[in-house]
């Protein structure tokens, strides 16, 4: 059982530190894309929000100040793609590429003419990163047979924003489902005539919906850079804002089966790396790791082409609205 | 709503204007790195275009944002946004180093050549053709599929080239060097030193042979009647469906340029992420370059020169990284693309409609 345990207490908690970033980006996804903007700009968003965390951090020492420079980087990007989306009408996929392309280059230019360490933030000391976070009375807890160390060592020792991106999935399924903004927001990307006609403005609540998406993309960003990692590096969130995407679509644009298609990549990925090199018994050959890396997105394909299950994005999603005269 | 501008300034005007606007935001960024933009300018110019070798460099990428912005292209008067040349490029490459690996060692370089580049076509069409027809047949959209393949397709490229393709023996994922009759395709005449090679022309004959297609073929008039207006073109009796899967399959083809260019013309072996971002910068050159053949060229040289320049400049400012001239790639998509009306308004107040 010791055994057993050993193996898969690490695994499980790597999932959910692996997953706090897919879970924020895809909850960001969720009020944009559920407002009717589409959004393909995640991983933009993030990679500025990481950079702003990590840079601010490393010059000010205050984790919770490069928090907010993440925010702020990866809103002033969501505030350019509502901009573009809403007020111009222009092409939403177009705009979230942009977006993507521009923060690679910004980061990246930024990084190393501020920090001169090839393209890299200085290693962030204590303080300059979240903490860890024991649980509390985990002593106590961990005397209990095998549930303890299960509770001890996959839920405790995360660092504040894991627990705060869990927190967020019933948050924004209130939010969405059981309030007047969130109704208002679901009809935008449903019907954004009606709202129109029932004399609520589509424009400020899209803008709303591209905004919130921003502000939790910054959260995500910060949680790679100053959670996760101990700095920030070119291109370090590698794909995490369309793994975000696919989880988003994967988990047909509701709130807890986006935590739950989260959790899942998120051991995939846990998964992945502990079979890095590792032998299949028997056939003598490397595991094709390389299979399980790209499940994800094999899976979000297939569920799209609806062989399995149907994922039905919000109707109005991708079509600027035009106000009738 | 807008009047509609006078062709040059639609065509000519608004491209400069918004590449006027991309380099001057550009020269924020670069002060803020605290570097002088005036200096990062002229190295870029002179890193692209300041000796023969440096020429030839550009040309070499200009070839390859020719085909990502063609494959872009292509796909965009369909109606379809093809984000997926990356992951085209790539297992386009695969289909040029699985023929050249079969078959150097008995066919002449003559034969050989031509079949690489068919089978580099073949795998890139197969590879677009897959998203084209769940499009058209299943209804998921092409933008969130063609990323996901472009993911797909690097795994299964560094699965490949780790455990499979990788040259016995050796530590780095790469393959073999194919046979030495391949750097025929490297003969190309130009003056000075550069991977510049036969790719280049072969990329102005597709752009020419895309022009003839789109715009003087029956089948190109109905690829433009399926993204100009679908009702019509079902009204019509054109077969959208099949549009859609050929014409993808025609812009994976086109992608497979860029391994032709990289692949066969310059490394004679398949590595890992030769494609170096080449098919993102499609979008942009497509974008630029107004979806047309011609403009997608021009824009291809501009493309190719920030490309070449850019190395050049963080040669000259090694405070700068290369990847300063992506920051304005992705300028360039913004104000061209997403920000398209920002400019449009005031300038058709400019020029008076004309009765």
């Amino acid at each position: 059982m010791e055994g057993v345990l050993d193996l898969i207490v690490p695994i499980l908690a790597a999932t959910l530190r692996v997953a706090t970033p897919l879970i924020l980006a895809a909850l960001a996804g969720l009020f944009s894309e559920r407002s009717g903007v589409v959004d393909v700009g995640l991983e933009g968003k993030m990679l500025a929000g990481a950079f702003a965390a990590a840079a601010t951090a490393s010059v000010t020492g205050d984790v919770w100040l490069g928090l907010g420079a993440a925010i702020l980087a990866s809103s002033a990007l969501a505030l350019l793609h509502g901009f573009a989306c809403v007020t111009l009408r222009g092409s939403q996929v177009v705009s979230g590429m942009a977006i993507n392309v521009l923060a690679a280059g910004l980061t990246a230019t930024l990084a190393l003419a501020w920090f001169r360490q090839g393209g890299q933030t200085p290693p962030l000391p204590q303080g300059a990163r979240f903490p860890a976070l024991p649980l509390p009375g985990a002593a106590w807890i961990a005397e209990v047979p095998v549930l303890g160390r299960l509770l001890v060592g996959v839920v405790g020792g995360h660092t504040a924003l894991v627990y705060l991106a869990v927190l967020l999935v019933p948050v924004a399924a209130f939010v969405l489902w059981r309030t007047r903004f969130g109704l208002r927001l679901r009809a935008c990307g449903e019907a954004p005539g009606a709202v129109d006609a029932a004399g609520v403005s589509v424009a400020k609540l899209r803008y709303a919906g591209v905004m919130i998406a921003g502000v939790l993309c910054g959260v995500a960003g910060a949680a790679i850079s100053t959670g996760q990692g101990a700095g920030f590096s070119t291109d370090m969130t590698a794909g995490r804002g369309f793994i975000a995407l696919a989880a988003l679509i994967l988990a047909n644009w509701k709130p807890w089966p986006v935590l739950a298609t989260c959790l899942l990549f998120g051991l995939l990925d846990a998964v992945a790396i502990r079979l890095q090199g590792v032998l299949i018994p028997g056939l003598g050959v490397a595991f094709p790791v390389q299979a399980v890396q790209a499940l994800p997105y094999v899976l979000t394909v297939i569920l799209l082409a609806g062989f399995v299950g149907r994922a039905v994005a919000p109707r109005a999603v991708g079509i600027p609205y035009v106000k009738e005269r | 709503m807008n009047r509609p501008l006078p062709r040059w300034a639609e065509l000519v005007l608004l491209p400069v204007l918004n590449l006027v606007l991309a380099l001057a935001v550009s020269a924020l960024v670069v002060l803020a790195a605290g570097q002088s933009p005036r200096a990062a300018f002229d190295a870029l110019v002179i890193g692209s275009f300041g000796s023969w070798d440096s020429i030839g460099y550009t040309l070499f990428y200009t070839t390859n944002m020719a085909f990502a912005g063609l494959a872009v292209a292509i796909a965009f008067k369909a109606g379809l946004f093809n984000i997926g040349v990356e992951g085209q490029a790539a297992i386009g490459g695969l289909g040029v180093a699985l023929v050249c690996l079969g078959l150097d060692a008995t066919l002449p370089a003559l034969i050989l050549l031509p079949l690489a580049i068919l089978g580099g076509a073949a795998f890139g069409a197969a590879w677009g053709a897959v998203p084209g027809w769940l499009q058209a047949r299943r209804g998921s959209h092409i933008v969130i599929t063609t990323i996901m393949f472009n993911f797909i397709a690097a795994a299964l490229m560094v699965y490949l080239l780790v455990n499979v393709l990788i040259e016995p023996g050796q530590m780095a994922p790469e393959t073999r060097r194919f046979a030495t009759g391949l750097a025929k395709l490297s003969a190309f005449g130009f003056p000075g030193r550069s991977p510049v090679n036969l790719a280049l022309p072969l990329a102005l004959a597709a752009a020419l042979a895309v022009w003839v297609l789109v715009w003087r073929t029956p089948w190109g008039y109905g690829l433009r009647v399926v993204g100009a207006n679908p009702d019509a073109a079902n009204y019509a009796g054109i077969d959208q469906a099949k549009r859609i899967i050929v014409v993808m399959a025609i812009s994976g083809a086109l992608a497979a340029g860029i391994a032709v260019n990289e692949v066969l013309g310059t490394h004679q072996k398949l590595i890992l992420n030769f494609t170096g971002g080449a098919g993102f910068t499609g979008i942009a050159v497509a974008l630029m370059g107004r979806n047309h053949p011609l403009g997608v060229l021009l824009a291809a040289l501009l493309f190719g020169a920030l490309a070449q320049g850019g190395s050049e400049l963080a040669f000259e400012m090694p405070e700068l990284p290369r990847d300063t001239v992506v920051v304005v790639q992705g300028l360039v998509i913004l104000f061209t693309g997403a920000l398209g009306g920002l400019l449009r308004a005031p300038l058709s107040r400019l020029f008076p409609a004309r009765a």
